[in-house]
């Protein structure tokens, strides 16, 4: 099918996009990869939007190392995600979540902060982001704020987000000394989205557990996070089914995805300790 | 409407190296452009969901869904289509190898696959069949069965990395 706008302004800055929003009558919807908002559009899923491309605001694509933690801006790109040298060194989840997101030609395009606005429950960067306990920056009239990871997603393709606001950036802390991080999936096919996949993060602190495709937002595990930090990794999986009450639809079962719920737990866990050798 | 958004939105860029100037209504994409106006019929709208590859142009030397990027965010880009490739013989040896190992039937998927393929081969070395295969999994191909792809692929990025100066 094809798409049909309300109308298209390329902006030129935050600011400049801000404004735009504003003066859009609710009909402004940002524009940044495209890869799931023009899919949308064609399918009319989404119709007479205005569109506020922001995807040539210069100032918002790039990683810098601000010490203890890494900068991502919301147009930075997957591919250039998954081949950034800071973000393989400090924050290697998120490169590695880069290779299952689609095929090579969506990751060209598609930017981490259009995943993270989008909040597809079944999508990875949302995942690791609660996972590896990162703070979103937001941008509205009434100038900038932080969002945790924590408070960010809320409902299925639903943020924390208001209409008016633009996500910049993404910071996120850098793996300490000894720290393991890994992601788990299954999906039916290579760049398909994942039928139940999870982040695991073991630092000092203790472990995290972020589940997805299981729930309207990526699940933050905490019984099965402390059963891990205990050692117990049966009752860590007896936690997480405890947790789970994830849907049936023409993807999976609620039983499957309960099922690679427990797989992909033990699966990450065994994973975890032979990282940390 | 408000002032600042158009419906209508007026675009400058290159396509398989020549200059074009075009006015392309706001939810257009650009294989639409590209077929539609221009003539350029190669690249294929077919899902227009990003599902199929169908669609796969290089646009600023990377290759991209043509469906799910609008004409008019293609303003100022340089966009490259298999009619341009093949005009510049630079995929000359891939198109050969898909004839010569049987690499296409009906061929609707092939200038999606020639331009995803590039976009591989460009990366220089000889990828595995794995890679192949993975680097070409967003690309549908309703008759071959893959094999012969993988084939076509894989004997042209030795025959490159043979004789290039790596
Ligand atoms: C065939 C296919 C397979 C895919 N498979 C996967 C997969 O396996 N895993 C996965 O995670 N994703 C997958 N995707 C989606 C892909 O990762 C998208 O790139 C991503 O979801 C959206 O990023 P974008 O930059 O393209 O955003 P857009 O499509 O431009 O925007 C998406 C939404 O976010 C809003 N938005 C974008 N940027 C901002 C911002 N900075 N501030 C506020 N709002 C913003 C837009 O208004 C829109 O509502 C797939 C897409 C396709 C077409
Ligand atoms: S037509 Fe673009 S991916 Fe199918
Ligand atoms: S040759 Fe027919 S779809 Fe590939």
């Amino acid at each position: 099918m094809k798409a049909s706008a309300g109308g298209y302004a390329r902006a030129r800055d935050v600011r400049h996009a801000l404004d735009l929003l504003a003066a859009s009558d609710g009909m402004g919807r940002i524009l940044a990869g495209g890869q799931s908002l023009v899919a949308a559009m064609n399918m009319r899923l989404s119709e007479g939007d205005m569109l506020v491309d922001i995807s040539r605001i210069a100032g918002l694509s790039g990683v810098t190392d601000e010490g203890d933690v890494l900068r991502i801006g919301a147009l930075t790109r997957h591919a250039e995600v998954g081949a950034d040298p800071l973000i393989r060194a400090h924050i290697p989840l998120l490169a590695a979540a880069v290779d299952y997101i689609a095929h090579a030609a969506i990751r060209n395009r598609g930017t981490i902060g259009g995943a993270l606005a989008h909040a597809d429950p079944a999508a990875e960067f949302p995942a690791c982001v609660l996972a590896l306990g990162a703070t979103l920056h937001a941008e509205g009239p009434d100038g900038t704020r932080e969002i945790a990871a924590e408070d960010f997603f809320q409902d299925v393709f639903t943020t924390a987000l208001a209409e008016d606001e633009i996500l910049t950036g993404i910071t996120i802390p850098k793996v300490e000394q000894g720290e393991a991080q890994v992601l788990e999936e299954v999906a039916r096919r290579s760049g398909d989205y994942a039928l139940t996949g999870m982040c695991l993060v073991k630092r000092g602190a203790g472990h995290r557990l972020t589940v997805f495709s299981v729930g309207p937002t990526p699940l933050l595990a905490q019984g099965a996070m402390t059963a891990l930090d205990a050692g117990d990794i049966d009752g860590a999986v007896a936690a997480l089914a405890e947790a789970l009450d994830p849907p049936s639809d023409t993807q999976a079962s609620a039983a499957y995805r309960k099922h690679l719920a427990e797989v992909l737990l033990r699966r990450a866990v065994a994973r975890i300790g032979e990282q940390q050798v | 409407m408000t002032a600042a958004f158009s419906d209508k939105v007026d675009i400058e860029l290159t396509v398989n190296g020549e200059p074009v100037e075009g006015r392309v209504p706001a939810g257009q994409h650009l294989v639409d452009f590209l077929r539609q106006t221009l003539g350029l019929t190669g690249a294929h709208a077919s899902c227009e969901h990003g599902v199929c590859g169908a669609c796969t142009l290089r646009v600023d030397g990377q290759a991209v869904r043509g469906c799910l990027m609008l004409a008019a965010q293609a303003d100022g880009a340089e966009v490259w289509t298999v009619e341009g490739l093949t005009e510049q013989g630079s995929s000359r040896d891939l198109q050969q190898a898909f004839v010569a190992r049987n690499a296409l039937q009906c061929g609707f998927c092939t200038p999606g696959m020639i331009v995803a393929a590039e976009d591989l081969l460009a990366r220089g070395g000889v990828p595995s069949r794995a890679e192949i295969r993975e680097h070409l999994s967003g690309n549908y191909c309703r008759c071959t069965g893959y094999e012969a792809i993988v084939d076509a692929v894989e004997d042209v990025a030795q025959a490159r990395a043979g004789k290039g100066t790596a």
